[in-house]
């Protein structure tokens, strides 16, 4: 890192080098959503009944095991991406901005497991 | 932040500005947002949790959310669980809708002032048109 030139200050710091990537994930998993949550809104609204045995048997299946995989890796990314535009927006002290940054990188990771892990003890009929 | 602590003019802030369209469904992306992450995946995580310990724990989950039979702080929850159920379809359906006026941005379209407008309005009429359509083909008898 340059210490005479602005943009010699502003290398390697902050999203330089990563704003892009930033930007394009939360498209494309903003994409993903726009497949993946209407098929769960039309899938549970098209459900026989909400008991036990209705939800988990249709979950069981192949395909709405596959997509609410899918939708937990999705919807948690896109999460994650969107908090952390908002934390920087909002939080400014360095106390503050170590805490938002463990946030994001952890606590979606641990979210989308437990889903994950939830769904593969249905589908392989575990509980 | 090294603007935080400095006296260099900061730019004018909420309370400044004339409120339009575009600045209403701005705010609401992110407040629907934010929303669907905690509020939303939140609830997600729990039911998908619920159906995978068991029968019971899914009864639990609907009595909490839903029906409210399981306790006199469920029949307290469950009004809680229909408001944010239904206020989170309505939050999804909004955050979509201007998710797409987004991706139109994008692309380079939209920011005349007349079609920018009438644009972030129709998310809004979307998002209420949506949830109730969504919500009376799920509750009415068929």
């Amino acid at each position: 890192m340059g210490n005479g030139t602005s943009i010699g200050r502003v290398r390697g710091l902050g999203s330089s080098h990563h704003g892009a990537h930033h930007w394009l994930a939360t498209r494309l998993t903003a994409v993903g959503n726009l497949v993946l949550i209407p098929y769960l809104l039309v899938s549970l609204a098209l459900l026989p009944g909400y008991d036990y045995q209705s939800v988990h048997s249709w979950l069981a299946q192949p395909v709405p095991a596959t997509a609410l995989v899918l939708i937990f890796i999705n919807t948690f990314y896109h999460a994650r991406l969107g908090v952390q535009v908002m934390l920087e927006d909002y939080v400014h002290e360095d106390a503050g901005k170590i805490a938002a940054w463990l946030l994001v990188n952890i606590v979606p990771f641990a979210g989308a497991a437990f889903g994950i892990v939830s769904v593969i003890r249905i589908a392989l009929g575990g509980a | 932040m090294a603007q935080a602590s400095s006296n260099r003019p900061i730019s004018p802030h909420l309370q400044i500005w004339r409120w339009g369209p575009a600045m209403l469904v701005s705010i609401l992306h992110r407040v629907t947002g934010n929303g669907l992450t905690f509020a939303g995946l939140g609830l997600l995580l729990w039911w998908i949790g619920a159906i995978a310990g068991g029968e019971q724990s899914y009864q639990t989950f609907i009595a909490y959310v839903w029906t409210g039979t399981a306790s006199p702080l469920s029949g307290l929850t469950s009004i809680l669980g229909k408001v944010v159920l239904i206020g989170l379809t309505w939050a999804f359906f909004q955050h979509l809708a201007t998710g797409v006026r987004h991706l139109v941005l994008d692309v380079g379209a939209g920011y005349e002032l007349d079609a920018n407008a009438r644009w972030s309005v129709l998310t809004m009429v979307f998002s209420v048109l949506a949830t109730a359509l969504f919500w009376a083909f799920v509750l009415l008898p068929r």
